[in-house]
């Protein structure tokens, strides 16, 4: 009699990790530095090449770490999302990304500036040590100056609420020093 | 006209300084083969199914020129390795290194030979005792 139920119990064992794998996105690659502190960099702004955004200046509360280009497409859609949390009193520090300084200076002049600062990664040096594969992608960079989460692709207001505002109120208290107030952690 | 012909020309320059973008190769011929070896191996984290030394993304062409610097810098294989593995995970690697998270994929296949010869066996053993020509139908 078993020898007829082996069969079907590989058949099913193997139609349940194919029908799990429908739902799961093969291009999702999850990064090696969840968990991480995030790795150090000093870079000349994009509003001036005499000062320098580093990671010592994001260090010490909860904060984004956004990588955006001009060449970019889908930075211009999430770019409005940004805006909003921006003023909702998120900070959010950009990491630009292969650009020109004049042209991102355009960008930020035409569409708004959501960044604290925004570093200028001109040849992808610290995009590579962060694990960047390609921009938009955004980090969630905790007060212990570890990443606590990253989101490839833009940034929605559902991403927001469903992947970072479950961390960051995890991590902290509304009036806590170096946490979000508490527009930016209800969803703007 | 001359706009369609400007346009074309622009095209075809533009895929020209493209193909121009190649990392000068090192003197060294024994370092030119690590190199050509090193990033034939590693993937392209943004297109997924090709080697950094096949891919146009922009991201493949910063890590082949993290490769190079590493290896002008006297690293082994083996650092280039961590250093790309440490960024971005085990992905990277086209041949992963043995770790928890890849056991199933390393182990699975010589489980699977084991588990498959088991059943070989006991079919091949329990027809060894049935007499010529007693086969079972079909």
């Amino acid at each position: 009699m078993w020898r007829y139920a082996i069969p079907l119990v590989v058949l099913a064992v193997i139609a349940a990790l194919f029908y799990r794998g429908l739902e799961l996105n093969p291009s999702y690659v999850p990064s090696a530095l969840i968990g991480k502190p995030m790795p150090e960099f000093v870079l000349p702004t994009v509003a001036d090449s005499e000062t320098t955004l580093g990671s010592r200046d994001i260090a010490g509360k909860v904060a984004l770490l956004n990588v955006w280009g001009t060449w970019c497409i889908e930075c211009r859609h999430e770019h409005g999302f940004l805006l909003q949390l921006a003023k909702s009193g998120m900070p959010i520090y950009g990491l630009n990304l292969r650009d020109e300084r004049p042209a991102a200076l355009g960008w930020l002049a035409t569409l708004g500036n959501p960044y604290v600062a925004s570093a200028s990664d001109v040849d992808g040096t610290v995009a590579v040590d962060w694990g960047v594969t390609a921009a938009p992608e955004t980090f969630l960079i905790g007060r212990d100056g570890k990443i606590l989460f990253k989101h490839i692709s833009p940034l929605t207001a559902e991403v927001w609420r469903r992947d970072f505002v479950p961390l960051i109120k995890a991590q902290c208290g509304a009036s806590e020093p170096g946490c979000p107030q508490l527009a930016a952690v209800r969803a703007p | 006209m001359t706009r369609l012909v400007a346009i074309v020309v622009g095209v075809l320059l533009a895929t020209a300084l493209r193909a121009a973008d190649v990392e000068p190769p090192f003197d060294d011929p024994g370092l030119n083969q690590r190199y050509w070896g090193l990033i034939r191996e590693i993937r392209c984290p943004l297109c997924m199914n090709e080697s950094i030394a096949d891919s146009k993304a922009d991201v493949a062409a910063d890590l082949r020129r993290e490769v190079h610097r590493l290896l002008a810098e006297g690293k082994s294989d083996e650092e280039v390795k961590d250093f790309m593995s440490s960024r971005y995970g085990d992905f990277i690697l086209y041949r992963p290194r043995v770790a928890p998270v890849t056991y199933a994929l390393w182990a699975g296949p010589f489980v699977l030979l084991v588990v498959g010869s088991l059943v070989f066996w006991r079919i091949v053993r329990s027809r060894r005792d049935q007499p010529l020509g007693e086969d079972e139908p079909g």
